[in-house]
C-alpha cells in the first residue's frame, strides 16, 4: 500500500531548544497512526510542520508521493489542534460554514455536509447558539466536525478525547473508525496511551524531540514483553514457592502473576502447576500496556514498578 | 484570493451584524444632531427664562431706564424709598425673583453692587446683569469725559481681514482662516480618531484569534498573511460603512429636523435675516459661509478618503503585529502599543499647530512623514497645499504602507502561533530579518 505521508529526518530548532531533532517515519494510506510522547516532546511542533504551519529547518515531508506543498496540499488535511480554536461569539452554524468554506468547499456543498454531520452528532439544535454557550465537550465535538467536514485524506487529531464523556468519546471513536474505513488516514497525537492502544495500528513514540519507538502496536508489545503470565485459580493457593522455572511477581484477586525465567516456556509452568494439582481456570500471557512501555522508556524505570508490591504472605 | 474574500466577509459581517454596531451607528448621529439642536434651542430660548428683577439704584446709574433687546423677557422695576436692609427681607413677598442693589456712590466702588437672590443666580442671568451695569457705568464715564456715547460707538473698530490667494492662474480665491481652521481641525481629529478606534479594533481581533487559538485552525487552511489582510480590510470596510451611514443619517436628520421643530429653525436657518439688526455681524457670517463654499471641497474630500484608507492600512498593520505578539495580558498590550501611539499623538500635536500655521517647517515635515501625514495633512489641506507636496506625501504613505505590511506580516506570522511567552524587541527583530 502506498504511503500517504513520509517524514524524512525532520528538524526544527527554536531559539532555546531542539524541538524536533531528526525524526523520520512513514504512514500508510488508511492507517490509524498514533504519535505518542510526554508533554513538551515536540509532537505539536511536528504536527505543525506536517500541516504547513511551520517550515522545517531541515528534512523533507513527502505527501502522497510528492514533496509537501502546504498551499495546495492543505485542502487534503484536516487539523484539530490540542487547544480548541473557535470564535467564541460566532454562531455555531456560521462558524462551521466559514471553516468549511475556508477549506475550499462551495457554500451549498458545505451546507449539505454540515447538516449531515450535525444530524449524525446530534447537534441540529445548536445552529444558532454561540460557542461561548457550549460546554468544553460540546465545543470539542464541534471542532471535530469542522476538522473532518471536508473529508480530508489526512486527519490530524491532537488529543481528541480530552474533556469528552465516555458516550461522546465512543461516538467520536466510531466516527474515526468510519473515516478510516472510508479511506482517510488518521494521525492521533496524545499522551494517553490507553486511547491509542485500542485504536491505532501503528505508533511512534517521541521524546525530547527524537523518535524512540516506531512500529505496530502488536510488535511493540511483543518486543517489550517481560514473560509475565497471569494464572487464574479456582481458589488461590496460599503458598507457591519460587522455583527455577518461574517466580511470583504479584497477585490480583484469585490470580497470580508469574514471571517465567529465561529458558523456560509457558508449557513448563503449566506442567509444574498441574503437578501440584492446583485447579487452574485460566492462563494468559500478560503483554505490557503501551502505558507501561511509555513510562519505562520515558522515565527509564523498570516495568515492575507499576505492579502492586508483592504480598509476602504467599 | 478566494480565501481572503471569505475572511474579509466574516470579519465584516460579524461586526456589522452586532447589536452594538447598529446601536453606535444609529445613536451617534442622533446624539450629535440632538446635541446640536439642543444647543441652538438653548441659545434661542435661554433668555426666555424670565426674571422679575427689582433694582434699587441709589447711585442713579440707570437714570430710571433700562435698555432691553427683544429677546430679553425679564422685567426690570425700579423701586424707591427702600434700603438694602429693609428690602432684602421682603422682595420675594412682593413678587420679585432678584433684587439688584446699587449703593449710592460713584463708579470707584462699583464692586459693591450686589444682587440678592434666593438660590444662586445662573451665570447667564448674572452676565446679562453685569453687561447692563457695565454699559451704564461706561456711559457715565464717557459723559464725565465729555464724550458723546454715540460718537464713541462709531469710533470702535471691529474688522475682519479678508485673505485673497493669488494662485497664479489668474483667478483669486477668497480664503477665510476661520472656515479653514474649523474644517482642517475637524478633518485631522476625525482621521486621528479613526486610526485609533479601528486600529485598536484590529488589534483586539488579532488578540482574540490568538488567545482562543483560532489562528492555528485558520492557519492550517489559509496563509497567515491572508488572515491578517482579511481582518484589516474587513474592519476597514466596517469603518467605511459606519461613516457612510453616519453621513447619510446626519444629512437626513438635518433635513428632517426643521419640519419637526419649524419655529426653532425659522430663526436659525436664516442667520442673515435674524441678524439683520447688526450689519457687522451679518457681514462676518456671510463672509464665513462664502469662504466655506470657496474651500476646495473636492480636494478635501479626496484627501480625507485617501488618508483615511492609507493611514488606516498603515496603522492597522502595526496594530495587528502588536496584537499577534502579546499574550492574554492587557498590560503587555498597552506597553507594546505605546511605540505606535507616539507617532499618532505626535501627528495630532503637529496638526493642532499646522491648522494655525500650515506652511511652517514642522507642519510640512509632519504632512510628509508617513506615520503622521494622515493626521497632519488633513490639518493643512484646506489652506491649499502645493500639489508636489501632496503627491510626495501620498506616495510616501503608499510606499510605507507596503513596507510596513511586509514587515508586520513577518512578525504576525510567527507571533500569532507563539504562546505563553513574553516576546522581546530583539526577538521580533529576528523574525523580521529571518528568511521564511
Amino acid at each position: 500500500m502506498q504511503n500517504i505521508l513520509e517524514v524524512n529526518r525532520l528538524k526544527k530548532n527554536f531559539a532555546t531548544q531542539k524541538a524536533v531533532d531528526d525524526v523520520s517515519f512513514t504512514i500508510e494510506k488508511g492507517a490509524i497512526f498514533g504519535m505518542l510522547g510526554p508533554n513538551g516532546a515536540g509532537k505539536t511542533t511536528l504536527l505543525r510542520m506536517i500541516t504547513g504551519i511551520f517550515f522545517p529547518d531541515e528534512g523533507e515531508i513527502i505527501f502522497n508521493g510528492r514533496k509537501f506543498d502546504p498551499e495546495n496540499d492543505i485542502i487534503n488535511i484536516g487539523y484539530m489542534p490540542e487547544e480548541r480554536g473557535l470564535y467564541k461569539k460566532m454562531k455555531i452554524g456560521e462558524q462551521a460554514l466559514y471553516l468549511a468554506r475556508l477549506k475550499g468547499l462551495s457554500k451549498a456543498e458545505a451546507m449539505n455536509r454540515i447538516k449531515y454531520w450535525f444530524e449524525k452528532m446530534e447537534m441540529q439544535t445548536w445552529w444558532n447558539k454561540k460557542v461561548q454557550d457550549l460546554s468544553k465537550g460540546m465545543s470539542q465535538k464541534l471542532q471535530f466536525v469542522t476538522t473532518v467536514l471536508h473529508e480530508p485524506q489526512l486527519i490530524i487529531l491532537d488529543e481528541p478525547f480530552s474533556g469528552l464523556d465516555p458516550v461522546n468519546a465512543s461516538l467520536i471513536k466510531d466516527e474515526i473508525y468510519g473515516l478510516a474505513k472510508k479511506g482517510s488516514t488518521i494521525i492521533f497525537s496524545t499522551h494517553r496511551m490507553g486511547e491509542v492502544e485500542e485504536i491505532c495500528d501503528h505508533i511512534v513514540l517521541i521524546n525530547r524531540g527524537t523518535k524512540i519507538l516506531d512500529g505496530s502496536v502488536k510488535k511493540i508489545k511483543q518486543d517489550f514483553k517481560e514473560n509475565l503470565f497471569e494464572v487464574g485459580f479456582e481458589k488461590r493457593p496460599e503458598l507457591i514457592q519460587n522455583n527455577n522455572i518461574f517466580e511470583v511477581a504479584g497477585t490480583r484477586g484469585e490470580h497470580i502473576i508469574l514471571k517465567i525465567h529465561e529458558g523456560y516456556k509457558p508449557h513448563d509452568v503449566l506442567q509444574y502447576l498441574l503437578a501440584q494439582s492446583y485447579e487452574i481456570i485460566s492462563f494468559n500471557e500478560m503483554l505490557p500496556s503501551l502505558n507501561d512501555i511509555f513510562i519505562r522508556l520515558v522515565e527509564d524505570t523498570p516495568l515492575a514498578r507499576q505492579f502492586q508490591p508483592v504480598e509476602k504472605t504467599l | 484570493m478566494n480565501k481572503i474574500w471569505l475572511i474579509i466577509e466574516r470579519e465584516y459581517l460579524t461586526r456589522v451584524k452586532k447589536k452594538s454596531f447598529l446601536l453606535t451607528t444609529i445613536l451617534v448621529p442622533i446624539v450629535i444632531v440632538g446635541f446640536y439642536a439642543i444647543m441652538i434651542a438653548v441659545s434661542i430660548s435661554g433668555e426666555s427664562n424670565a426674571q422679575n428683577i427689582a433694582i434699587l439704584d441709589k447711585a442713579g446709574l440707570f437714570e430710571g431706564k433700562i435698555e432691553k433687546d427683544k429677546k430679553d423677557k425679564s422685567t426690570y422695576i425700579f423701586i424707591e424709598n427702600e434700603t438694602e436692609q429693609s428690602f432684602k427681607t421682603k422682595y420675594r413677598q412682593e413678587g420679585y425673583t432678584l433684587f439688584l442693589y446699587i449703593p449710592p456712590v460713584n463708579d470707584t466702588l462699583a464692586e459693591q453692587i450686589k444682587v440678592h437672590s434666593q438660590a444662586s443666580v445662573s451665570l447667564f442671568v448674572k452676565s446679562a446683569l453685569e453687561k447692563k451695569v457695565n454699559a451704564a457705568i461706561e456711559r457715565k464715564r464717557l459723559l464725565a469725559a465729555n464724550i458723546d456715547p454715540d460718537t464713541y460707538k462709531n469710533i470702535k473698530a471691529d474688522v475682519e481681514i479678508e485673505n485673497t490667494i493669488d494662485s497664479g492662474k489668474g483667478q483669486e480665491t477668497k480664503s477665510n482662516a476661520t472656515a479653514s481652521l474649523i474644517i482642517s481641525f475637524a478633518g485631522g481629529v476625525l482621521i486621528y480618531m479613526i486610526l485609533l478606534i479601528y486600529g485598536t479594533m484590529v488589534m483586539r481581533g488579532v488578540m482574540e484569534e490568538k488567545t482562543n487559538r483560532i489562528a492555528e485552525v485558520i492557519v492550517s487552511s489559509a496563509k497567515p498573511f491572508q488572515l491578517m489582510m482579511g481582518k484589516i480590510i474587513g474592519i476597514g470596510a466596517v469603518g467605511l460603512t459606519q461613516f457612510a451611514i453616519w453621513i447619510v443619517l446626519m444629512g437626513t436628520l438635518q433635513l428632517i429636523i426643521p419640519f419637526i421643530f419649524p419655529q426653532l429653525f425659522e430663526q436659525v436657518s436664516n442667520p442673515v435675516l435674524q441678524e439683520a439688526g447688526s450689519n457687522a455681524e451679518s457681514g462676518k457670517l456671510g463672509l464665513f459661509l462664502q469662504s466655506l463654499a470657496a474651500l476646495p471641497i473636492g480636494i478635501i474630500l479626496f484627501c480625507f478618503v485617501f488618508y483615511f484608507i492609507g493611514g488606516y492600512l498603515l496603522y492597522a498593520s502595526l496594530f495587528a503585529a502588536v496584537g499577534s505578539v502579546v499574550s492574554e495580558d492587557q498590560q503587555e498590550a498597552q506597553q507594546l502599543v505605546l511605540p505606535i501611539m507616539m507617532p499618532l499623538i505626535l501627528g495630532f500635536v503637529i496638526m493642532t499647530k499646522a491648522v494655525n500655521d500650515p506652511d511652517s517647517g514642522l507642519a510640512v515635515f509632519g504632512s510628509m512623514f508617513p506615520l503622521t501625514s494622515p493626521v497632519v495633512m488633513m490639518g493643512r489641506v484646506t489652506y491649499g497645499v502645493p500639489w508636489w507636496q501632496l503627491v510626495v506625501s501620498m506616495l510616501l504613505l503608499v510606499l510605507s504602507f507596503l513596507f510596513f505590511t511586509w514587515l508586520t506580516a513577518k512578525i504576525y506570522r510567527t507571533g500569532i502561533l507563539l504562546y505563553g511567552k513574553k516576546i522581546s524587541w530583539k526577538e521580533m527583530w529576528k523574525w523580521i530579518v529571518r528568511k521564511s
